[in-house]
């Protein structure tokens, strides 16, 4: 990973933190908001900072963060980051062949550095697999330069973000922007009318369940969208599917 | 002594193994492996799924309640916010656009 000196020294470490640069506007503005929303949200600066540094996942952050406002269940908020992580788990079926040569202990460090932005990148540059060792470390070099770039412009913009939220007065609900960020993020997963469906029937249920206790809405939600969604399948054959899982 | 909540604490390390353990899911074991195809099915709907049950409760309830007015700033901000992100294909712009809403909404008038 980043870390390593031959990576950083290799041509494609370069490479990659550039094309990653092209999209880092985006990540910043995405950043400053899960640290204002966390801030606003209740959660203590020491909390925000360790959430920042630790979890790095702006998506499953902005989830938790209202039911860790309402002390929801450890396993809710745990099983409901899976969920809305679930995508990197189809991301990791794909790169699965090109890091197999590396230890087990660094596949899991890729893995946790692997932003939906520097997976996209990688696999645009990367059709095929490396034949070689060359090519396995030209690929390495790549996907260490893109990460650590983008790594640390999340890290600067969502700390800048957790201090910027204590100026802010929180009368202003600067906090929604969080919902925001996830409903934009939510109609960019919607590629598929049955996607579609899955989320009306997700956002009925966790409405019309909301009295359950535990904060159970969302989980009975989440099992209620994939089981009409499977069950709507078999009425109409599936479109083609778009974008990412 | 800073304060620590140990509960919240245990939660965000918790959230990092998931981190962790979502984006290293096939290449964890050594050995090759493949989810039956239910599954692979199943997981099509649930990043969906999962963003709709935390978002939606979040625009139309109050302390747990749905709303009872519509002069409430989040339905119009939420409102605009799909509508540009589906002219624009633009996450950052629904943020900006539908917080453009929000604010004179919330601020100036109260809703």
């Amino acid at each position: 990973m980043f870390w390593q000196r031959r990576l950083q020294q290799h041509p494609e470490f370069r490479i990659g933190a550039q094309h990653y640069a092209q999209q880092a506007l985006g990540q910043v503005a995405w950043g400053l908001m899960t640290g204002v929303a966390m801030v606003k949200s209740g959660m203590s600066v020491f909390e925000s900072v360790a959430m920042t540094l630790l979890v790095y996942a702006g998506s499953s952050q902005l989830a938790a963060i209202p039911l860790i406002a309402v002390a929801a269940p450890a396993w809710v908020i745990l099983a409901t980051g899976f969920c809305v992580n679930l995508r990197f788990v189809v991301f990791s079926l794909h790169l699965r062949p090109y890091v197999m040569h590396l230890s087990r202990s660094m596949r899991m460090a890729v893995g946790y550095f692997t932003t939906d932005i520097t997976y996209v990148l990688f696999t645009k540059r990367f059709h095929t697999v490396a034949q070689n060792d060359e090519e396995h470390t030209a690929h390495e070099a790549y996907i260490a330069g893109a990460s650590f770039l983008n790594w640390a412009v999340w890290m600067v913009s969502s700390l800048l973000g957790v201090a910027l939220a204590n100026i802010i007065p929180p009368a202003w609900g600067l906090g929604f922007a969080g919902i925001l960020c996830l409903l934009g993020i939510q109609c960019s997963l919607a590629s598929s009318r049955l996607r579609v469906l899955a989320a009306v029937v997700a956002g009925v249920t966790a409405v019309w369940t909301y009295a359950f206790p535990l904060r159970l809405n969302i989980v009975s939600a989440i099992a209620m969208a994939v089981l009409v969604s499977m069950l709507a399948e078999h009425v109409k054959p599936a479109p083609a599917q778009r974008g990412h899982a | 002594m800073m304060d620590i909540n140990w509960w919240t604490l245990g939660v965000i390390v918790g959230l990092a193994a998931v981190t962790v353990v979502s984006r290293s899911f096939f290449f964890l074991s050594n050995r090759e492996w493949h989810l039956p195809h239910w599954a692979q099915r199943g997981l099509q709907y649930a990043p969906i799924a999962a963003l709709s049950a935390v978002v939606v409760p979040e625009i139309v309830m109050t302390q747990g309640a749905w709303i009872a007015t519509w002069q409430d700033a989040r339905i119009f901000a939420a409102a605009v916010g799909v509508a540009v992100y589906f002219a624009k294909r633009d996450v950052l712009l629904t943020i900006v656009l539908g917080m453009a809403v929000y604010l004179p909404l919330h601020v100036g008038l109260g809703w």
